[in-house]
């Protein structure tokens, strides 16, 4: 069977130059025969493809500025009023959690500065694809010869990097002129707040991934995202710290995924997690990030297969 | 060189109806029931036939997102649905009301991704989008926000985008929907010169038969999932049993005229409509009518091609 396949790809190799090359994806095509060398500039050549998707994509979201700014104004007013409404709380309650008001503070900064980057409400690429699965241009999503989830997580991340500068320095700012805040000084925490941070994207793309291919089966993902929205902001930590939720509902907030995307960077930047503390908060998010990018790859694979057998 | 090949191909889906409170009722519908045809490389292919004919479904098996039922689906010597992504090196696809372009950035940021996925060597990228944007005039639109393009001219810069790669194939899926008559003008030229020039094979789906008319050698008419005309565009009417007209103007109302060889379709006051064979001389009609009747003046119409094609149509729906 695979031989007549090859037998009549050949025959057209020779108009084709780049047959055998690895596909963007990172797969050999024409599995087994090139060598190393031809791999590494495949890798390589899918490298630049997909760093060109995530400019793209963060281009796409700096040409909207009136609206960039609303957003950071609503995150920073929402900050204002959360803030006052932590010191109330540690006031009646000092040290509640095992925060002081400062830290409670900040964490409410942070928060807000974090909110649309890792997308803890659902969004970005998301709205994208819901709206190509109504229209039906998730067709030409398929014939495309890019790894659909790797185009999207491109995608998401050019957006996470720009919505990490245009929606968190605004509210880091205001917080810090208007509360007493604590900031790390060493640079290194800094270092290792932004690589959590990243993989707080990944993750949060990984769960919103999943959700967006129940559209292959729903047509419309939009009630499962509104279920998902309650359950994201409750547990990544966004209304209230983790550390606060009493008993076991404590101890499920904190192994379950979505920790990843507030919770975890939050404590490393307020240094509540430091040394061998900053590695296992890392591992926990790369544990996850594994698991539903797995997770989000077999479910494509099923999906696409549905599509492909089936019909769209 | 045979460079798209069906042999046999199906597709069939399953709907599922309800049938009362909880019970649901499967029924197989045929979208392409028993499709054979050949497409040599640089033909310029016509693909014609009503909503629902099975048009779609062909172009996306032939595309590689939907998998035949069963039969035997060859584009480029690739199997469509087993490789999709070495398939996608080879063809070129264009939907007129869809569009592959980035919707929020400027024309050119698309073309530079489509360098990247296709992995366009920078002196053929170069050389490529130079004479799609002379002979597409996307000169002055390669920095605009494809969002502020007007419908032409993002079909245009579509076009453009469907062909940096070099596609031994282009599908063209209804490419003139909704355009203006000087838009369809300049599409419809420079696709002439994409299958001139380059050799590119074309296979156009559309329901403006200008299109047909003006690009296509070949035209095949599918009809519930089969092809029911393969051949030139003349062809289609003798095929058709299409017929003229004979209109004549007599001096005064008057009854039907009776004469051999063709049928009064129309009365309108002293002006009447004779239909008669196509393959037929209008001449001995005329003498006849002259010879019996007051004629004042006289013109024969020929058959347009959409009639045709609609008898067609009507005609498998009936039988």
């Amino acid at each position: 069977m695979d031989t007549s396949v090859e037998a009549a790809a050949d025959t057209s190799a020779q108009l084709r130059p780049e047959r055998g090359e690895p596909g963007p994806d990172g797969r050999p095509e024409g599995a087994g025969r090139q060598d190393i060398g031809r791999q590494d500039a495949g890798r390589r050549q899918a490298g630049r493809l997909y760093l060109a998707i995530a400019q793209g994509a963060f281009r796409r979201y700096s040409t909207y500025r009136a609206a960039t700014v609303a957003g950071a104004v609503t995150n920073t007013v929402f900050g204002f009023i959360l803030a006052y409404t932590f010191l109330a709380l540690w006031q009646a309650r000092p040290g509640l959690g095992g925060y002081d008001s400062v830290q409670a503070v900040t964490y409410i900064w942070i928060s807000q500065s974090l909110l649309v980057t890792v997308a803890v409400w659902g969004g970005g690429f998301q709205d994208e694809v819901q709206e190509r699965f109504r229209t039906g241009d998730i067709a030409i999503d398929l014939y495309r010869p890019v790894d659909f989830q790797g185009w999207w997580l491109a995608t998401d991340l050019g957006r996470a990097a720009f919505h990490l500068f245009a929606r968190g320095v605004l509210p880091t700012l205001a917080g810090a002129l208007a509360f007493s805040l604590t900031l790390p000084a060493d640079p290194l925490v800094w270092a290792v707040f932004l690589l959590a941070v990243l993989l707080a994207v990944v993750v949060s793309f990984g769960l919103r991934f999943l959700v967006s291919l129940t559209g292959f089966w729903l047509h419309d993902s939009e009630g499962i995202r509104a279920v998902m929205l309650v359950v994201a902001m409750f547990f990544s930590g966004m209304l209230l710290p983790i550390g606060l939720f009493p008993g076991w509902l404590g101890e499920l907030a904190h192994v379950l995924p979505w920790a990843a995307l507030i919770q975890i960077p939050t404590d490393i930047l307020l240094e509540r997690r430091s040394g061998f503390a900053v590695l296992t908060g890392l591992g926990f998010q790369l544990l996850w990030a594994v698991l539903l990018l797995a997770a989000g790859r077999a479910a494509q694979l099923l999906a696409t297969r549905k599509v492909v057998v089936q019909g769209g | 060189m045979t460079l798209i090949e069906l042999q046999d191909v199906r597709r069939s889906f399953t709907i599922r109806t309800k049938a009362g409170r909880l019970r649901r009722e499967k029924r197989e519908v045929h979208a392409v029931d028993g499709l054979t045809f050949g497409i040599d490389a640089g033909e310029c292919v016509g693909y014609i036939g009503p909503n629902g004919a099975g048009k779609s479904t062909t172009i996306k098996m032939l595309t590689g997102i939907l998998v035949p039922s069963s039969g035997r689906l060859r584009v480029a010597g690739v199997d469509p649905a087993r490789e999709r992504a070495r398939l996608a090196r080879r063809i070129g696809v264009v939907f007129g009301q869809r569009t592959t372009l980035w919707w929020d950035l400027p024309l050119r940021d698309s073309y530079e991704l489509a360098r990247r996925i296709y992995r366009i060597p920078d002196a053929r990228y170069r050389a490529n989008l130079d004479r799609c944007v002379e002979l597409l005039d996307l000169g002055g639109l390669l920095d605009t926000p494809v969002r502020q393009l007007s419908l032409g001219q993002r079909m245009r810069g579509d076009l453009a985008a469907a062909l940096l790669h070099d596609p031994q194939v282009l599908y063209l899926d209804e490419p003139t929907i909704g355009l203006d008559v000087v838009s369809k003008a300049r599409v419809r030229e420079f696709l002439r010169e994409v299958n001139t020039d380059q050799g590119t094979t074309v296979l156009l789906t559309t329901h403006d038969l200008v299109d047909i008319e003006q690009l296509c050698g070949r035209v095949m008419v599918i009809d519930h999932g089969r092809v029911v005309y393969d051949g030139s565009l003349d062809g289609l009417h003798a095929a058709g049993q299409s017929e003229r007209t004979l209109v004549v103007d007599l001096a005064e109302a008057g009854p039907a005229i009776e004469v051999a060889g063709a049928r009064v379709v129309r009365v309108e006051g002293p002006r009447q409509w004779l239909a008669f064979p196509a393959e037929e001389s209008a001449a001995p009609i005329v003498a006849a009518v002259a010879d019996r009747y007051p004629l004042v003046d006289l013109s024969v119409r020929e058959p347009a091609i959409e009639d045709v094609i609609a008898r067609m149509y009507a005609e498998v729906a009936i039988g």
